[in-house]
């Protein structure tokens, strides 16, 4: 190689006004040679090596008999189990729901120009974080132990209505309070941290066009806040889902509470924590797709064209092998 | 402040409006913390009128512009459009702030473009020149889109109505940039520094929609470093150093035969 670039840049001869001819340089095509991709031969070791142990691992779930795979299919879509789950997804979603509604409150709170709600919102969140969601559920569970009736009024004046809070605040009511409460605050610093990553500027042209506060907003600021929101807020959503099962603590019948209580009967330990694993699993899984889709749809203008989804890709793939088996050849 | 001399009040009766006053800044002040940023500023553009703001960066030319639609609270003076003053409604010898509300309100008079665009990049080209005449003005949606296709075609963008703002190019941003502000059908246009942000073989089709635009009549207040743009359309040169208007006039005075050292000097440079 070396030679022949010298070859070719030769000096033209001088007195010549037309370009020269190069002179060809008498080297071969090498577009033409076979290409020998580099050989890494210790990563081909390292895959096997980890094959090796996945397989082992996989051996053993099958044929040792400690996981009680029978048991694990008798209890898996029982009915006590179904309806545990439901309770769970049921702590889940109203946890969410409350626990993002009052942390977007409090985020606003908290970059508003009154120092008062700063100062009240800022207070919560550093109480919430600093409290530990057991000790919190336990406060909230013995709730009618401080305050035995609960009433709506006038601020240090006369109560209109009044409640009796061991009839107001159930087991289940309390968990939900307790998990909303605690997810609020951090709620709150993920849609804080949304709202601040929005460039200054976008507000400042949604003011300067005189749209309303209150829609820019709804339809500047969030949208585009929600690109940062998303994934931190998923994140809590799936520990929200799996922190639920902190709640067996009140007795409440929950997947991992239900589970307990089975194995407390039949001592089949392993098979039903089997049990409630796949549940989380499976329904974390459905958490994460529909994330995926989210964030999709709130992606859009952010990319030049926006890459297609799995689901899209996989049509692409088949209707690409149904092409190459029809004309008898897979092409690249 | 004084006003014994300047009629301007908060209703349409003040006869700045009648002289073709378009906009009134008298004695601006404003400061960022111990930082003098305008100090004193007068300036008037009658309607119709392009005023061109040139002058080195940092002498105050995009803070005046911003505090000419209220996105900047001045120290002291007044600006008012149109009559209407901006950001305050007087009441006897007095001047209340007014709420966001009320400012907004007042903005949709006044158009401004930003150097670095600012469009809303979630939404199309449509959606960002409908969503202020929509939301603020309470126009049909129908009626909206029509008009931002008209609009587009204006600017010569016809074609990329459903596009969205990062598959356009810099130059195409900001004429979809004007024309959202056109779409407030605003008294005034404020421009801020509009080409600075783009490439040098995108910077003519941007002047070339704005000198449509002063062809046709528009009140304009344009900063920019365009030289050759100022002597070409401008009414007004106006030069600005260190916080205060140092000269102003026709560009062939100002631009030409500056009289001042200053003006001389900047000119010098960027010539």
């Amino acid at each position: 190689m070396d030679t022949a670039t010298g070859a070719a840049q030769a000096a033209p001869p001088p007195g010549r006004l037309v370009p020269p001819q190069r002179p060809v340089p008498d080297r071969e095509d090498l577009a033409t040679l076979k290409v020998v991709p580099a050989r890494h031969y210790w990563r081909w070791v390292a895959g096997v090596a980890a094959l090796v142990v996945v397989a082992q691992f996989s051996h053993g779930l099958v044929t040792n008999p400690g996981w009680d795979w029978d048991t694990f299919f008798l209890y898996l879509s029982a009915d006590t189990v179904l309806k545990a789950v439901w309770v769970t997804l049921q702590l889940t979603v109203y946890g969410t729901a409350l626990g993002f509604a009052l942390g977007i409150v409090l985020a606003f709170m908290r970059l508003s120009r009154s120092v008062i709600l700063q100062t009240v919102a800022w207070t919560y969140i550093w109480a919430f974080r600093s409290i530990p969601l057991i000790v919190q559920l336990l406060f909230w569970f013995n709730l009618a132990y401080l305050y035995k009736e609960l009433g709506i009024g006038i601020p240090f004046g006369p109560v209109l209505w009044s409640f009796d809070t061991m009839n107001l605040v159930s087991a289940l009511s309390a968990a939900v309070i307790g998990l909303a409460l605690h997810q609020a605050a951090y709620a709150a610093e993920i849609v804080r941290g949304g709202i601040i990553s929005v460039d200054a500027g976008q507000l400042e042209a949604a003011a300067a066009l005189g749209i309303p506060r209150l829609r820019q907003l709804r339809r500047i600021l969030l949208p585009q806040a929600m690109r940062s929101i998303l994934p931190n807020a998923a994140n809590e959503v799936i520990s929200l889902f799996k922190g639920t099962s902190i709640v067996s603590v009140m007795a409440i019948g929950e997947l991992f509470y239900q589970v307990q209580v089975i194995y407390g009967r039949n001592g089949r330990v392993v098979p039903l924590l089997m049990v409630a694993t796949a549940w989380y699993i499976l329904l974390t899984t459905l958490l994460t797709i529909a994330q995926y889709y989210v964030e999709r749809h709130f992606a859009r203008g952010a990319e030049r064209t926006p890459p297609p989804t799995p689901l899209q890709r996989a049509r692409t793939f088949t209707r690409r092998m149904r092409a190459a088996a029809a004309t008898g050849g897979i092409q690249k | 402040m004084s006003t014994d001399s300047d009629p301007v009040t908060g209703t349409a009766a003040g006869t700045s409006a009648g002289s073709g006053l378009m906009v009134d800044v008298r004695g601006v002040h404003k400061n960022f913390g111990a930082l003098e940023v305008l100090r004193g500023v007068d300036l008037q553009v009658r309607t119709g009128e392009v005023t061109v703001v040139l002058g080195p960066s940092g002498s105050g030319k995009s803070t005046l512009l911003r505090s000419i639609n209220h996105l900047e609270k001045l120290n002291r003076g007044y600006i008012s459009i149109d009559g209407e003053l901006i950001g305050y409604r007087r009441v006897g010898s007095k001047l209340h702030e007014l709420k966001e509300r009320e400012v907004l309100k007042q903005r949709l008079h006044i158009g401004f473009v930003f150097q670095n665009f600012n469009l809303f990049p979630h939404l199309t080209v449509v959606e960002n020149i409908i969503e202020a005449p929509v939301s603020a003005l309470r126009r049909s949606r129908k009626a909206a889109v029509e008009q931002a296709g008209r609009l587009l075609e204006r600017v010569g963008l016809a074609d990329r109505a459903d596009a969205y703002p990062r598959q356009l190019s810099g130059g195409q941003q900001q004429r979809v940039a004007i024309a959202r502000a056109l779409a407030l059908e605003p008294k005034v246009l404020l421009f801020d520094e509009p080409t600075s942000a783009l490439d040098p073989e995108l910077v003519g089709e941007v002047l070339d929609v704005i000198k449509d635009l002063a062809r046709t009549g528009t009140t304009m207040i344009v900063v920019t470093h365009e030289i050759g743009f100022a002597r070409e359309v401008a009414d007004t040169v106006v030069f600005m150093d260190d916080g205060v208007i140092v000269e102003q006039g026709p560009p062939a005075e100002v631009l030409d035969r500056p009289r001042h050292a200053r003006t001389q000097a900047f000119l010098s440079k960027v010539l």
